[in-house]
């Protein structure tokens, strides 16, 4: 239980939060790293081979 | 009661109708198109295990209370994966958006399966608004005191009031889970009757 409290304290969660300022964008670095790993989600799952996609075609 | 007198019940022409629109083997088809075999069309299903997981823990949490999630280990892990199932849910949603909206999803007479995802992506953006009101902390104090400025000005506060967490607990557990579980299960059963969206066709003969 100790090891996970010490994992938690990697990541400070009092502190005030970080925000980015572009034009009229303004968005918190937390949201902007959602958007991000969404974005590189999505493209994986249109790049990443299927499993057993071949065998599939094979098949038909 | 006559063959006629049967054929004419309203629960004998539904039966029918339902039969003819969906029948089992399409409701639960054992093979889907082979264009089906990308990861891009994993983030459906994958919103929908991270709805079940949202309804299943907002039973708990209703069944133990404020009191419960804000006081005990186990409490605070159960409200945490209520939580984290919301992220799970609208990062699966959003790609699937992305995805469907790359494929124009619409396509072949499936507007209603579209608008049927467009609706309930906004009850679902409502639903975790709410939930944030209704968190009972000082956080939900501080996001209702911002929100209620905007919704005023709207002229939806008459009716919605942000500050009111009796109303907002209500909107929150009944009516946008109900509105939000609903509308999911009339999309899958429409992308069951019109199937999955086939890609683009390759244009043949395209001269570079």
């Amino acid at each position: 239980m100790a090891f996970l409290w010490s994992l938690a304290a990697f990541i400070p969660l009092d502190n005030y939060g970080h925000y980015i300022h572009w034009g009229v964008i303004n968005i918190s670095v937390a949201n902007f790293i959602v958007v991000v790993l969404m974005i590189m989600t999505f493209v994986a799952a249109l790049l990443l081979p299927f499993p057993g996609r071949n065998r599939r075609k094979g098949n038909q | 009661m006559s063959t006629t007198e049967i054929e004419r019940q309203w629960t004998t022409r539904l039966r029918k109708r339902a039969a003819g629109k969906l029948p089992p083997e399409k409701l639960l088809p054992d093979t889907q198109p082979a264009y089906v075999s990308s990861w891009i069309y994993v983030f459906g299903v994958t919103t929908l295990a991270a709805l079940s997981l949202v309804i299943l823990t907002g039973f708990i949490l209703s069944i133990r209370g404020p009191q419960w999630w804000h006081s005990s280990s186990i409490g605070h892990f159960v409200n945490s994966m209520h939580l984290w199932s919301v992220e799970i849910f609208f990062f699966a949603m959003i790609v699937h958006l992305w995805g469907k909206f790359f494929m124009a999803a619409w396509r072949g007479g499936r507007t209603a399966t579209w608008m049927t995802g467009v609706v309930t992506f906004l009850a679902s953006v409502g639903a975790a608004f709410t939930g944030y009101v209704s968190q009972t902390n000082f956080d939900s104090q501080w996001i209702s005191t911002q929100a209620k400025d905007g919704i005023n000005a709207t002229g939806a506060g008459s009716i919605f009031n942000v500050l009111n967490l009796g109303q907002m607990l209500m909107w929150h557990i009944v009516l946008l889970p109900l509105a939000a579980v609903l509308l999911t299960a009339v999309h899958v059963l429409l992308v069951r009757i019109k199937g999955v969206v086939p890609p683009f066709e390759e244009k043949t003969g395209a001269t570079k």
